[in-house]
């Protein structure tokens, strides 16, 4: 064997020489261990926050603008009737205008909400029901997962076909599929063709009670226009309300990711120009998402600040123990410089002994770091996502907190002139 | 003793070491010069303030003067940088020290080695050369032990054991036998006895008359000069 100290051998001197306070080490390392898990956990439920709202705005399609009909302001009109119509919201003209005026466009998808009740045997339900058109599943991206969705012919031909959200299925259907079903939507019934999977994996069984249920149901727009009209009741506080609304959303696809912009702005002068009143609004995920992406950005920056101060926090304690420890060992630091260490030999010894102390903290914390989002998700249900690069980037920084906090005291040793720490006692 | 005998293994010219204390200036060693050559045993003596532990300080390059120059088997050290001078420190000075100065959290076989572990380029036998001196010293079956479960005898023996395991140009011993009692101090200085029979190069610092008489010759020193030259054989003789 030669007697060449390799790294493993110098880390293991270090190691015997921490473990000569144990309850020292312990501590110093406490610091440095509750920095790198707050890095995580903050990281963790930071990332969760924000990767379920980024999810729900990526679903309405990051190169989709989508024009939405909004009831504008009542006063205009004078209250105290107790049944009124009032009509407002985009027309099937802005449609049309949409769909054949800009070339970006690749495809518009029509949506109307119905407000009709729907009912298999003695299940009821008020989902939303969406008058829609074929293109619906290729624009919003959503999957079939059974049957399939509305086609050209069933709007063609104004067929009573549906397809159900797929929390609507269980809830009406939990035991067997849906298909086929005679589905009462309102008054009239519509036979079940498909089923959509949901936006996102489900938390809880749609299909137990006590459950709120949301969903859809989808049927041929024109469909739904001749059965249920442009005309909506809608029963508030003991006023009958009547809406007319032509469509509620028009989903527009565009060719490119460059286009969404423009085309939205595009959509906006062309609606003001139309509409009398705002009873419009344009919404346009893409810079949704960026502007998501920029809150995350600011909250992982104040996240981290809060994270590295604890750190740094680790980290002066870890230099104040090895200052102490430097004072402590200063004889054995003589006795090592005259049996032939070398400046670089001390220096080396106490930074690897700084460095053990703070990455034994570091994996500690990272160990801490991963429990603390899982508690949290399992007792405070809020989603939490540990990203890969979270413990790599804390471990790295814990490494990092112990070379920048053991240079000095290791300086400090390798400088002490050895004659002098000889006759330290 | 073969031919390497009478080779001046340590040479200090005109060397003068002044240490300044506030205003005043002391001279701990005044233009002194010395030859010690290869196979010698000589005991340093001379009381507190006469300048010996500068000398063995200086001697054990930890300490340079301020003046002149030492030579270590003709190789200047005035020339050499803190790098160099801990290499030629672990390559031919074999510390032994009053307190033992044992690094705690190693084992005696640990111990033996440290001095190996810091040279440039250690030698491929360093472990087996520690094992052999740990049994020349009489502790080849307390490898594992720590310096806190031995005697002070028997730590000074490992020291001994470290001193020599990088098979040292002089070893230089710092009142070895100060911190033991008596019986055990001669089995010290009988296991010096041995070492200088082997050939070994010995320079024994000590204050005290009967450990310096053990010595083949004696230095001793005032005021930072030299004072004395004696070969005590002549005297025991």
């Amino acid at each position: 064997m030669s007697v060449k100290h390799g790294l493993s051998g110098v880390v293991r001197l270090g190691i015997q020489s921490l473990l000569l306070h144990k309850l020292r080490a312990i501590l110093t390392m406490l610091g440095v261990l509750f920095g790198v898990a707050s890095v995580i956990a903050m990281l963790a439920i930071g990332e969760g926050a924000s990767a379920e709202a980024q999810e729900q705005i990526r679903q309405l399609g990051s190169q989709n603008v989508i024009l939405r009909s909004v009831k504008p302001p009542e006063d205009l009109r004078g209250g105290g009737e107790t049944t009124r119509v009032s009509s407002y919201g985009l027309t099937t003209s802005d449609f049309e205008r949409v769909r054949d005026t800009f070339p970006a466009v690749v495809r518009t998808v029509p949506v109307r909400q119905l407000q009709q009740e729907v009912r298999l045997e003695e299940r009821v339900l008020n989902p939303r029901v969406l008058g829609t058109d074929a293109q619906y599943v290729n624009v919003t991206g959503r999957k079939v997962c059974e049957g399939r969705f509305l086609s050209d012919q069933d709007q063609a031909a104004v067929s009573n076909v549906c397809v159900l959200g797929y929390e609507v299925a269980r809830f009406l259907s939990p035991f067997e599929s849906s298909l086929g079903k005679s589905i009462k939507v309102g008054g009239e019934y519509f036979t079940c063709v498909g089923v959509l999977l949901p936006r996102v994996p489900l938390g809880s069984d749609p299909a137990q009670p006590g459950v709120e249920v949301t969903g859809e149901v989808f049927v041929p727009l024109e469909t739904g226009r001749s059965w249920f009209g442009d005309t909506q009741v809608k029963i508030r506080s003991g006023s009958r309300e009547m809406e007319e609304v032509q469509l509620h959303e028009i989903y527009v696809q565009v060719d490119s990711d460059e286009h969404v912009t423009l085309v939205a702005d595009a959509a906006k002068e062309m609606l003001k120009r139309q509409h009398k009143q705002k009873d419009w609004e344009v919404v346009v995920p893409l810079e949704l998402l960026l502007q998501a992406e920029k809150t995350k950005r600011t909250f992982n920056i104040v996240l981290g600040s809060i994270a590295a101060i604890s750190l740094l926090v680790g980290g002066i304690g870890i230099m104040n123990v090895m200052l102490a420890t430097v004072t402590e060992r200063t004889r054995e630091i003589g006795i090592r410089r005259a049996l032939g260490a070398k400046r670089r030999h001390i220096v080396t010894q106490f930074l690897v002994e700084t460095v053990v102390l703070s990455v034994g903290g570091g994996l500690l914390g990272i160990a801490l770091g991963l429990v603390i989002p899982a508690g949290v998700e399992h007792w405070a249900k809020m989603k939490t996502v540990v990203t890969p690069d979270a413990p790599i980037l804390a471990f790295a920084i814990s490494a990092g907190v112990g070379v920048v906090f053991g240079i000095y005291p290791a300086w400090r040793a390798a400088a002490m002139d050895p004659v002098e720490a000889l006759r330290h006692e | 003793m073969a031919g390497s005998a009478d080779l001046p293994v340590a040479e200090l010219i005109d060397v003068t070491r002044l240490y300044k204390m506030g205003a005043n200036e002391v001279r701990a060693l005044d233009r002194f010069s010395f030859t010690f050559r290869a196979g010698e045993y000589w005991s340093i003596m001379g009381s507190s303030g006469s300048g010996k532990s500068t000398l063995l300080n200086l001697l054990g390059c930890i300490d340079r003067p301020t003046t002149g120059a030492y030579r270590i088997k003709g190789e200047d050290t005035q020339t050499l940088d803190d790098d160099e001078l801990s290499e030629l420190r672990s390559r031919h000075i074999g510390f032994v020290f009053q307190s033992y100065n044992l690094i705690q959290q190693l084992n005696v076989l640990e111990n033996i080695l440290v001095p190996l572990i810091y040279q440039d380029d250690p030698p491929e036998d360093g472990e087996e050369r520690a094992r052999r001196l740990a049994q020349r010293v009489g502790l080849g079956d307390r490898l594992d032990h720590k310096p806190t479960e031995l005697s002070g005898g028997q730590q000074q023996r490992v020291a001994i054991a470290r001193a020599l395991v990088n098979d040292p140009t002089f070893v230089l011993a710092d009142e070895a036998t100060g911190n033991l009692d008596s019986k055990t101090a001669k089995e010290i200085l009988d296991l010096f006895d041995e070492l200088h029979a082997e050939g070994k190069t010995i320079l024994l610092v000590t204050h005290e008359p009967s450990v310096g008489l053990r010595a083949q010759k004696t230095l001793r020193l005032k005021d930072g000069r030299i004072e004395d030259v004696r070969d005590n054989r002549a005297v025991v003789a």
